[in-house]
């Protein structure tokens, strides 16, 4: 059974494909990278296999069932740029919006919804800033609580927008340490990537994406120079640092 | 009661229910789509004259939640065909009021409004229109209004506050878990029609605006949480609905104009004043570091 | 059609209707850069915020000439735009609130200021409401020329400055670093934009006046990709709903001008979105029927092989 199974996905904005023909599945219980240049269509994959943006054509079973939001087997991590900073909540109340969708309508968040809140927040290093305003604290810590409401949903595959963008160094290694906790916990979890340095260590599996899927599959095998060039295409700088890294290694 | 105490009550009661509705629009960005709708609604009233032949406040209310949803889907359909949010409702409430303006005036003898008072209302004739409902004593008509639809927008907040908090701060992760949220913002749009009309006799369409945005706005510089927010802006919602009264019978103007002058200037010294996120403070902040360092 | 020609040959009536053309034209003009820039509801704001303007005006001088009252109404919608700006950037307000807060107030206030206006002696017949919803047919030949002259004016400005203009529209930072003076240019562009709405309102009306900015600015938009034809199709269109509104509101007897003239635009508007060739609704998707019907074959044909 995969957790993830997409087949011939299309998405398209009036007449330009931004997504054409995916086709990949995806392994239980690893950290999966999705990689590839800017406009390669990574956060529109996620966004399209999780409903948030209609298709043109194709398929997507989330182990091996339509998915639909309301089987809670699905948490998202959205850009820390979409939603707004100055909202009049804090950091606790946001993790406790990972519990909405399992305490239904008409209903309180419970005593134990606060109790796993207050654990998720702890888990990211973050629960001395429960109290605070969301927009006193720093693009990590934002980050760091945007994962704490992940962990509060209590799924079983997490898709992840870039969450290493604009994060200092402690929050970097606190978001892998956090994923490699999920891991062991045998939960499978997407990641949109950008910086090619640090695929190697991170993750297990990979997903090459240019519009189509230029290849996936473990690390190992698929994050080549070869694969690389025809990911990024013309683009020079990054495939020099591409070079470097799998030289490196 | 006294004339005058019915006027602090109807207006009080305006205030609370367009202030606590006014916090939601403010943080899901909507307050454009609410001035939009306050005009729209102008025609929903015509049309269910129009039809129906009375001034029968159920069939304005009716009328007016129609009209009002529908600019929300008609904003809602232009601007997901391309055309930017600001222009697509620039376009679809200047149309809708315009008709209901050409409506007015072309059968302006049968209908009982006149543009002025759609547009300022009434407030001050609002206490001698009463009506008698079962064994109740005669009670004014727009305070029965007003009373039902604060209920009702209150209840809708409890029954679905956490829908409501969360689609207005992070919708793709609540459409994501399965909510609503386009039906979440359809039902907050009926909410603002229905609150719109229900003030329409007391404030008018255009000073409905500043009650729904002014004190949300207020209360929004001046805490961090959204409870606090939606009491707050009740209570600056009546504060400016009573001295308001006060100050246009001190200057014999228009009570409604006043309600809004007001709500301006509470806006006003909040905007410069608030402790935490007021002009003066940070200016006064900022000096603070710029001498430490 | 003999009753058409009749109101023709009045001298007064074609004032107006150049007036209300040149007005058109300045304002989709004007407002092809403001939808652009994102400032249309600015000038929404800017319009209501000109009734307290007039009113104080009229309150100081106590008589009914319309340059001081352009005056005054200009003195407001300026200032309720540098409030509006001054909310976003020094507070956590967005924008859309801030417009739709200083719209409403500044608006209340021209309402209080209003019925002092009507409580004067002369007040009663000041005839002051005639500019919330715009009485074109009431304007008077020596406020037509200044109204079309000062809409001449306008036009010939932006076209001086298109190019100026048009950079900051697009890429402000790469205005600035071109070495134009951005500050002065925004501001003055504002200044534009009010004037232009000012002297709109007597004839549209300060609730709809912000129609005549937006409606054509985005009507023009369906039918070109090129800024200077949006700019003046959108100007054209202006026009055409100017006079049209106004012929209209004139054959019946007491119709306000403003709301004849926002229908007769966004008919244009609604045709435009219909219609037009390569942008327009119809052509978009029978472009996109064709192409999902290539993605299929496509899918077929790698499906088979």
């Amino acid at each position: 059974m995969n957790p993830v199974d997409v087949k011939n996905l299309t998405v398209a904005y009036e007449k330009k494909a931004v997504l054409k023909d995916i086709n990949f599945t995806v392994p239980e219980g690893q950290l999966i990278g999705i990689i590839g240049p800017n406009g390669a269509g990574k956060s529109t994959l996620i966004k399209a296999i999780l409903g948030l943006i209609p298709k043109a054509a194709g398929d997507v079973k989330i182990y091996d069932k339509q998915y639909r939001a309301k089987d809670r087997i699905v948490g998202y991590v959205p850009q820390r740029g979409s939603v707004d900073w100055d909202f009049p909540t804090n950091a606790l109340d946001v993790v406790l919006m990972g519990r909405y969708g399992h305490i239904g309508w008409f209903k309180r968040p419970s005593k134990k919804d606060l109790n796993i809140a207050h654990e998720s927040l702890k888990k990211v290093g973050m629960e001395e800033y429960a109290d605070r305003q969301i927009s006193q604290l720093s693009g990590g810590q934002q980050q760091r609580v945007f994962l704490a409401r992940a962990l509060a949903q209590d799924a079983k595959v997490y898709f992840m927008d870039e969450p290493f963008v604009g994060v200092d160094a402690a929050t970097e290694r606190a978001i892998i340490d956090l994923l490699n906790e999920l891991k062991s916990q045998g939960k499978t979890v997407l990641v949109v990537h950008h910086d090619l340095q640090t695929v190697k260590d991170y993750f297990d599996h990979c997903i090459l994406l240019n519009v189509s899927i230029i290849t996936s599959g473990p690390t190992e095998e698929v994050f080549t120079m070869e694969n690389l060039h025809q990911t990024y295409g013309g683009k020079l700088s990054f495939l020099d640092k591409g070079q470097m890294m799998v030289e490196q290694k | 009661m006294s004339y005058e105490a019915w006027i602090l009550i109807i207006g009080s009661l305006a205030g609370v229910t367009c202030g606590i509705i006014g916090c939601f629009l403010i943080l899901r960005r909507l307050s454009m789509l609410a001035d939009a709708i306050s005009h729209t609604v102008l025609l929903g009233i015509v049309l269910a004259f129009l039809i129906s032949q009375s001034m029968n406040g159920m069939y304005m209310l009716i009328g007016a939640a129609v009209v009002g949803v529908l600019t929300a889907v008609f904003v809602q359909l232009l601007s997901s065909s391309g055309i930017q949010e600001d222009a697509s409702i620039g376009v679809v409430f200047t149309f809708l009021f315009a008709i209901g303006v050409i409506l007015i005036t072309v059968f302006a003898d049968n209908v009982h409004l006149d543009v002025d008072h759609a547009l300022m209302g009434e407030i001050a004739f609002v206490p001698f229109d009463l009506v008698q409902l079962g064994f109740l004593p005669p009670l004014p008509k727009a305070f029965l209004m007003l009373s039902a639809v604060l209920i009702t927008n209150l209840l809708i907040i409890v029954l679905f506050y956490k829908e409501f908090k969360i689609t207005s701060f992070d919708p793709q992760m609540a459409a994501a878990i399965g909510i609503p949220v386009l039906f979440i913002h359809y039902l907050l749009m009926g909410m603002v029609s229905i609150t719109t009309v229900a003030s329409f006799d007391s404030v008018g369409a255009i000073l409905v605006v500043a009650m729904l945005i002014a004190p949300g706005a207020s209360a929004y510089l001046l805490t961090n949480k959204l409870t606090i927010m939606l009491l707050l802006s009740a209570v600056f919602g009546i504060a400016s609905a009573v001295l308001g009264y006060y100050t246009a019978s001190f200057l014999d103007a228009s009570i409604s104009g006043s309600m809004a002058s007001v709500n301006g200037i509470i806006f006003a010294l909040v905007f410069l004043f608030s402790p935490s996120k007021g002009l003066i403070s940070k200016k006064f902040t900022f000096k603070k570091l710029n001498t430490e360092s | 059609m003999s009753d058409l020609l009749m109101m023709l040959g009045d001298a007064n009536t074609r004032w107006v209707l150049v007036g209300t053309m040149l007005l058109g034209l300045a304002s989709g003009v004007l407002g092809s850069f403001a939808l652009l820039r994102k400032q249309s509801l600015i000038g929404d704001a800017v319009a209501h915020a000109a009734l307290p303007g007039i009113c104080i005006a009229f309150l100081f001088t106590g008589e009914k000439s319309l340059i001081v009252l352009l005056i005054g109404a200009t003195t407001t919608g300026l200032l309720a735009a540098y409030c509006i700006q001054l909310i976003v950037s020094s507070s956590i307000i967005k924008e859309d609130t801030a417009i739709c807060l200083i719209l409403s107030v500044f608006f209340g206030f021209g309402i209080v200021l209003l019925t002092k206006v009507q409580q004067m002696p002369s007040g009663n017949k000041s005839g002051l409401d005639a500019f919330i919803f715009g009485q074109a047919a009431s304007l008077v030949g020596s406020d037509v020329k200044l109204m079309a002259g000062a809409a001449a004016i306008l036009i010939i400005i932006t076209m001086l400055l298109f190019k100026e203009f048009k950079v900051l529209t697009f890429d402000p930072e790469f205005a600035k670093g071109l070495g134009l003076p951005t500050g002065f240019l925004n501001f003055l562009f504002l200044s534009l934009l009010v004037a232009v709405v000012v002297i709109g309102i007597q004839a549209v009306g300060v609730i709809l006046m912000a129609a005549l900015l937006i409606t054509p600015a985005i009507a023009a938009r369906y039918w070109t990709n090129s800024l200077s034809k949006m700019i003046i199709i959108s100007g054209i269109f202006g026009a055409i709903s100017g006079v049209v509104g106004t012929l209209i509101s004139t054959f019946g007897q007491g119709l306000p001008t403003g709301p004849f003239i926002v229908v007769t635009a966004t008919f244009i508007f609604l045709v435009s979105m219909l219609f037009a060739p390569e942008r327009g609704i119809i052509a978009k998707k029978i472009k996109q029927n064709i192409y999902h019907k290539q993605l299929n074959k496509a899918g077929a044909k790698e499906g088979m092989s």
